[in-house]
């Protein structure tokens, strides 16, 4: 447990201290967000009503821009050598990374959102529930972005491929966190269900990334 | 790749069951060259008898019209889609646990042609979705799953070609392609799960097909023939690969003990 929460630690410090990388997820999100009215039209009932599926596209892209640098960086350093001849379970280290990821970049993401939604004339009182909907999603976005980010790991600057190779399990995600948010803004249906169905992806996402990523980075280095 | 060479007198030595006898990359081209040609028959015949029995045979739907005989391309194409992504996941596993060479070359081989297989089954799915709902395309949920699915062959496809070191992106492959299993129960059920415009299993169902015997024996002559089909190409991708494989290795091992001139002899020729 104690090196557990080392790794979440330093992976923290290590997130913050960087700075330039929220920054630039961030500021991504803010173009993304800021590119749709130019290119559909002001007209802002339109906009409203895309409002909820934008800011939902919009945070999926943001965070896939910072995760194929999860491991990369050990790599380079040697740090990961070190973590995965390490006495902590390399699915806990894993972990502790993706969750890092999720409190360094998805989390100031999601709050982000609610501010980029005014752009879209997204209902202000509503605000809670995106936050709410979000905070469910993007922990299986950092947990399943880590698979991504150790497949494409000996590619190098596999940022694209893993975008190709992640969104299509990025989808579930994004459908049930949009039926939720919908649903739960007046929509047709009760919110309960898809929200239970988006919770139930996150936990399948905490507890099986985390194998599956390890076993493609022991794959690459242990044979 | 030097164990793509493994020849019969080695394997022979010890005590081997049944299926490594088969997949001993020797035995495998021999038996596969043997087979190839009675199976290509076979695939040309029933192929050719199950478009004659959709196409002709097969009354027109009393709704449908004419219009239902893409059924026997559409309805085999999706059956393929998934029969070839369960054969890529049997292959990964098995690539992954015996770290056998030759399922690491069945589950490249497959890749592509269930990415074909897929594409059809959306191709002729959009054909016949334009006369019969109206439109080419709707976003239910099984033509979403299933363009999940081609997305998902299409990343196996990128990610093994991004990959320099061969024995790697099988690998890599490998977890990639187990990872995307969880998509088949998805596409599977996605017809009874949500309330779609695609209609549900008439086929394969406890209480028996919905279809009428008139359609089913050619639907099923067709799936038949599909199945043969892959076989077929299956087979011939696959021997293809372990040429590939050992013409490799045999030009790195003639580049090794410095005959580089015969190596290029042999890239030329």
């Amino acid at each position: 447990m104690t090196a557990f929460l080392a790794v979440l630690r330093r992976d923290l410090q290590l997130g913050v201290r960087e700075g330039g990388a929220l920054g630039t997820a961030l500021g991504f999100y803010l173009v993304v967000i800021a590119i749709l009215p130019l290119g559909l039209g002001p007209d802002l009932d339109l906009l409203q009503r895309i409002s909820g599926g934008v800011l939902w596209i919009g945070l999926l892209l943001s965070s896939l821009l910072s995760i194929d640098r999860l491991f990369a960086h050990d790599l380079e350093d040697g740090s990961l050598d070190v973590l995965m001849s390490g006495a902590l379970p390399l699915e806990l280290v894993v972990t502790a990374k993706a969750i890092a990821h999720f409190l360094v970049f998805g989390l100031p993401l999601v709050l982000f959102a609610p501010l980029l939604g005014l752009m879209l004339n997204f209902p202000l009182p509503a605000s809670g529930v995106l936050v709410g909907t979000m905070a469910l999603g993007a922990p299986a976005v950092s947990f399943v972005g880590a698979i991504g980010a150790a497949l494409t790991l000996p590619v190098g600057r596999g940022g694209l491929l893993l975008a190709l190779l992640m969104l299509p399990f990025f989808i579930p995600i994004l459908i049930f966190g949009i039926a939720t948010l919908n649903a739960s803004l007046g929509g047709p249906g009760s919110a309960a269900t898809p929200a239970l169905i988006l919770t139930a992806l996150t936990l399948a996402a905490l507890v099986l990334a985390p194998f599956a990523a390890a076993f493609a980075l022991r794959v690459q280095f242990r044979g | 790749m030097s164990d793509i060479h493994m020849n019969e007198r080695t394997s022979a030595a010890h005590g081997q069951t049944l299926v490594q006898r088969f997949s001993n990359p020797t035995r495998f081209m021999a038996w596969s060259g043997r087979l190839l040609p009675f199976l290509s028959a076979l695939t040309i015949g029933v192929i050719g008898f199950g478009l004659y029995a959709g196409l002709i045979m097969a009354p027109p739907d009393y709704q449908q019209g004419e219009t239902v005989r893409i059924m026997f391309v559409h309805v085999p194409a999706a059956w393929l889609a998934m029969f070839t992504y369960l054969t890529v996941v049997v292959s990964s596993v098995g690539f992954l646990i015996w770290r056998h060479p030759l399922a690491d070359v069945s589950a490249k081989a497959a890749v592509p042609l269930g990415a074909a297989f897929t594409f059809l089954a959306l191709v002729t799915g959009s054909l016949w979705g334009r006369p019969m709902w109206g439109t080419y395309w709707v976003w239910d949920a099984r033509l979403t799953s299933v363009l999940v699915l081609f997305f998902l062959y299409l990343g196996l496809m990128a990610l093994r070609n991004a990959l320099e070191d061969e024995l790697l992106a099988g690998k890599l492959t490998a977890v990639l392609a187990i990872v995307g299993s969880v998509i088949l129960p998805v596409i599977k059920f996605s017809v009874d799960w949500w309330s779609t415009l695609h209609q549900p299993a008439s086929v394969i169902r406890l209480d028996g097909p919905t279809l009428h015997a008139s359609m089913l024996w050619p639907l099923l002559v067709m799936a038949v023939g599909f199945s043969l089909f892959f076989a077929t190409v299956h087979l011939m991708a696959m021997r293809n690969e372990v040429l590939r494989r050992r013409l490799i290795s045999l030009q790195r091992g003639r580049a090794r003990s410095g005959r580089a001139s015969t190596a290029a002899t042999v890239i030329e020729g």
